[in-house]
């Protein structure tokens, strides 16, 4: 296969970037996005120049490392798949094909295709836990929970943390990923102890990160590479709203 | 030099406890005295950074990701043992303990393997609490699955994710303790060396990914969990960041490696599709429950397997093996996939596959049932391969995938460097030569919440540290030996990339240090590995700058420990002239292939300590002894 690359190349946050092109050429369809992209910069390397810069690790679907936009969307056309899962056979000889990091306003670019998303990291820290001290646990099997509750809460601790649900969000929200956390937890008994505080504190944060409000675009769900559906927004939006009116404001 | 274990005496089933009683105590107001530093922030180290925080101790964590969530843990699929017996079949920590050491082709100590098991269960109130959504019965109580050929069910499981929610589990109360000011996190840092002050572990220096910066920082105690190694061999399971350079940092400033030759390989992993490979993706075992593996009889038989009738096809694993066939332990079924394709009868574009084929099962139970069963993987193997294993059998070959070796550590989890503790993978103590399925988790788990939080007050307890800061004159010689290496790679300006390095000297590691190894072999690879060396510090090319963002300066720095530490790795094969688990010599075997250990010479830990770049390293041995098992021939017969 030949493609025509277009590749956001951006010195570091200050630098205003720009799309580049590049042609490559023996691209097989076997390889996987990332190895198209490795193939490229080995290319770069040996001309003397820099490769493109970009996030990836586990390279099976899960760490939530890899961050690109694809043709206008997070992680690309295929649905249900990160990018370094998306294969080139996908594609047609010929292509073009149009490579951007994920942008929001709460992912900073670092570098070429490499975003900041610390935020994410914040948001956890304000409240995506059930305190519990190590040792504290009870027999695990002391407190039955109902098939249908873990299921649902498995749903949605599927949640990789990429961020495609930003990306792809008009308005730059991050409810997906927030209502995630927040559902898991909220569905299970181990957290309803700190479940008021925790939807409040975790929001709250979320708000002062600069990500967008939630105008039901849905977007998130169909860039989602693990199909977070939407209804966990609802349910944290409820939860949000009987916490605000029920819970006490902490000084 | 003698490697004192520090196994407590008297019955295994008291050590821990009695240990736990004579270790000493720091007062609670006095823990926020001391400072440790954790390397790694997957399942060992988020677990143990998180644990020591609570305790009052001040910590900071490191990792080279931008998130401690996107450490590799989180690609294990299959689940966590725990001896908890729930489904009433026979289990207990005895028979966890015992199976751990047969499993291990009794290579590890007793006392390590029986804490581990003591504190399995543990593992799993604890997750339970944190919120991990285990697999549930519909009566509401946990699930589990006999798992990895284990004949009891003591495997739980979050879907086929469960290194994933472990490992937020483990996340999550990081978060908390990093939110609480307990925990500094320090991300897209990566240690490239440990500082040594007074012959104690006191601090590491770091470079920060995003701009290049080469920084200090101090600690009372230093903490690897900083993974295994098995990208050595350029292609494994591994993520692309794994590497070997915090270990092999730690090893040349004197900490011990033990057994770095016990690698495990999986069987069922996607096959090479070609050289722009990138990684290889393992498909869980469970697969094996329902497939059968064939190739075809002939030799260089080209057809499409579907076109190959019945009686031309061998089902080498039922043939061989008849009463385990399918589900042969993982170091037999992997060495009889490459007999066959060293054979020439091997599949895939490369010859290097074998069949795992459904269409009895299918016929069998029906396409819905095996849909249940395995339909995400069916998924994402028709994601990698663009085949529908439903019409077409799956393609399967064996690919590194977790290392036992690591480095050397006492029953505190302290290595020969006073105050550098290693924790998970990174360390060699539990899982002998050869590691059970859903092991790995419950290791890295019990290490991080249930031993370094005891272990290491007792080191501060009985030790006096000097006051050091990060202007101590050993902080800036190290620093500048990592500047002037940093520099070296950037300034060589050869032809070859980092990534052609490191896959040509994978390529030899493969071949003779692979599944099989041999003498003439292991000794061509020690001729072969140096010459890659001393290439690569006269040919390497990297572009960019060192004080930026440069993912071929990273690359470069964990390839050229890579090329130091394969040499260890070759020597230790070299030297254990036996077979055990997943060290293989092809000198040694029984009739039926199976690995002929030579308990006489061999029942030991080898530990190697450096002696420079190229010197052969100084093999020094723990003798392991056997007070409550008996010595026994596995048998898969």
């Amino acid at each position: 296969m030949r493609l025509k690359l277009f590749i956001w190349r951006q010195k570091n946050a200050t630098d205003k970037g720009h799309m580049e092109k590049y042609q490559v050429d023996d691209v097989l369809e076997d390889m996987s996005f990332l190895e198209m992209l490795d193939v490229l910069n080995e290319k770069l390397i040996l001309e003397g120049k820099e490769p493109v810069a970009f996030d990836h690790d586990c390279r099976e679907g899960i760490c939530g490392a890899c961050s690109l936009t694809i043709n206008g969307i997070p992680h690309g056309h295929e649905k249900a798949t990160t990018t370094c899962q998306l294969h080139m056979r996908k594609f047609k000889d010929g292509d073009s094909i149009y490579i951007e990091p994920f942008r929001a306003k709460a992912f900073p670019v670092i570098k070429d295709l490499v975003v900041d998303r610390s935020a994410f990291e914040r948001i956890m820290q304000a409240g995506g836990f059930i305190s519990i001290n190590t040792g504290n646990a009870i027999e695990a099997n002391a407190l039955p929970i109902s098939k249908k509750n873990a299921d649902l809460a498995m749903d949605a601790a599927q949640c990789i943390g990429c961020g495609a649900c930003v990306a792809a969000c008009p308005n730059g929200a991050a409810m997906l990923f927030v209502s995630a956390k927040v559902s898991q937890f909220a569905l299970l008994p181990q957290g309803q102890p700190e479940r008021k505080r925790r939807v409040l504190s975790m929001v709250g944060q979320m708000e002062k990160e600069g990500f967008g409000a939630c105008t039901n675009f849905y977007e998130c769900e169909a860039a989602c590479p693990k199909q977070i559906p939407v209804r966990f927004i609802a349910m944290m939006n409820r939860d949000y709203l009987c916490s605000r009116v029920t819970e006490p404001v902490e000084a | 030099m003698i490697l004192d274990s520090k196994i407590p005496s008297g019955p295994l089933k008291d050590k821990w406890d009695k240990h736990k009683f004579e270790m000493k105590l720091i007062n609670a107001a006095n823990k926020r005295k001391y400072k440790a530093i954790v390397v790694g922030t997957g399942l060992a180290g988020a677990s143990a950074a998180a644990s020591l925080a609570e305790l009052g101790y001040v910590v900071e964590a490191f990792t080279y990701n931008d998130s401690p969530r996107r450490a590799h843990s989180i690609a294990a699929q299959g689940g966590i043992n725990a001896a908890k017996n729930y489904p009433n079949d026979g289990d207990s920590i005895w028979r966890l303990f015992y199976d751990t050491v047969k499993g291990g082709d009794f290579r590890a100590r007793e006392g390590n393997v029986y804490r581990l098991a003591q504190v399995s269960n543990n593992i799993i109130d604890q997750c339970v609490a944190q919120g991990v959504p285990f697999a549930r019965e519909y009566g509401g109580l946990l699930d589990n699955r006999s798992f990895g050929g284990a004949q009891v069910s003591r495997t739980f499981y979050a879907r086929g994710q469960t290194g994933q929610q472990l490992l937020l589990g483990a996340y999550s109360a990081l978060s908390r303790a990093i939110g609480k000011k307990q925990v500094t996190m320090y991300n897209r840092k990566e240690m490239l060396d440990i500082v040594i002050i007074d012959s104690k572990a006191r601090g590491i220096v770091t470079r920060d990914l995003i701009n290049g910066k080469i920084e200090s920082f101090w600690a009372d105690a230093v903490i690897l969990a900083t993974g295994g190694y098995g990208n050595v061999f350029f292609l494994s399971t591994n993520a692309q960041a794994c590497n070997v350079t915090a270990s092999y940092r730690a090893y040349k400033k004197g900490a011990l490696f033990a057994n770095p030759c016990y690698t495990q390989i999986h069987p069922t992993c996607i096959p090479l599709s070609g050289e722009h490979q990138s990684k290889l993706t393992l498909m869980s075992e469970s697969l094996r429950n329902d497939g059968r593996i064939w190739v075809p009889k002939n030799k260089g038989d080209k057809r499409k397997p579907n076109e190959i009738p019945e009686e031309e096809r061998d089902y080498y694993l039922e043939r061989k093996y008849p009463s385990f066939g399918n589900l042969a332990p993982r170091d037999i079924s992997s060495r009889s996939a490459k007999e066959v394709c060293d054979e020439g009868r091997g599949v895939s574009a490369t010859g290097f596959g074998v069949y795992l084929d459904f269409a009895d099962s299918i016929n069998r139970l029906g396409k819905k049932v095996i849909e249940e069963r395995y339909g995400n993987l069916f998924e994402m193997y028709e994601r990698i391969v663009g085949e529908d294993p439903y019409k077409t059998p799956m393609m399967i070959y064996p690919a590194s995938h977790y290392t036992m070796g690591g480095l050397w550590v006492d029953y505190n989890l302290m290595s020969t460097i006073p105050g550098l503790h290693i924790l998970g993978e990174a360390n060699f103590s539990d899982h002998g030569a050869n590691r059970l399925g859903a092991s790995a988790l419950m290791q890295g788990l019990a290490d991080g919440y249930f031993v370094i939080p005891y272990t290491i007050g007792d080191y501060f307890a009985r030790n006096k540290f000097d006051k050091v800061n990060i202007d101590h004159p050993e902080f800036k010689k190290t620093e500048s030996e990592v500047i002037e290496k940093t520099n070296k790679l950037l300034s060589i300006k050869g032809k070859k990339t980092p990534t052609m390095f490191h896959r040509e000297l994978g390529e030899v590691m493969w071949e003779f240090c692979g599944m099989g190894r041999n003498e003439a072999g292991l000794k061509k690879a020690l001729e072969l590995v140096p010459k890659i060396r001393e290439e690569f510090w006269q040919n390497l090319t990297i572009t960019g700058e060192g004080n930026d963002l440069n993912i071929s300066l990273e690359k470069a720095g964990r390839v050229a420990d890579f090329l130091e530490f394969a040499e260890v790795l070759l020597w230790d094969a070299l030297e254990r002239d036996e077979s055990c688990g997943a060290h293989f010599r092809e000198e040694h075997q029984y009739p039926d292939g199976e690995a002929k250990r030579d308990d006489e010479h061999f029942a030991h830990v080898a530990a190697w300590e450096y002696r420079g770049v190229g010197n052969k390293p100084v093999r020094h041995i723990e003798p392991l002894e056997f007070e409550n098992v008996q010595l026994a021939v596995r048998s898969y017969k």
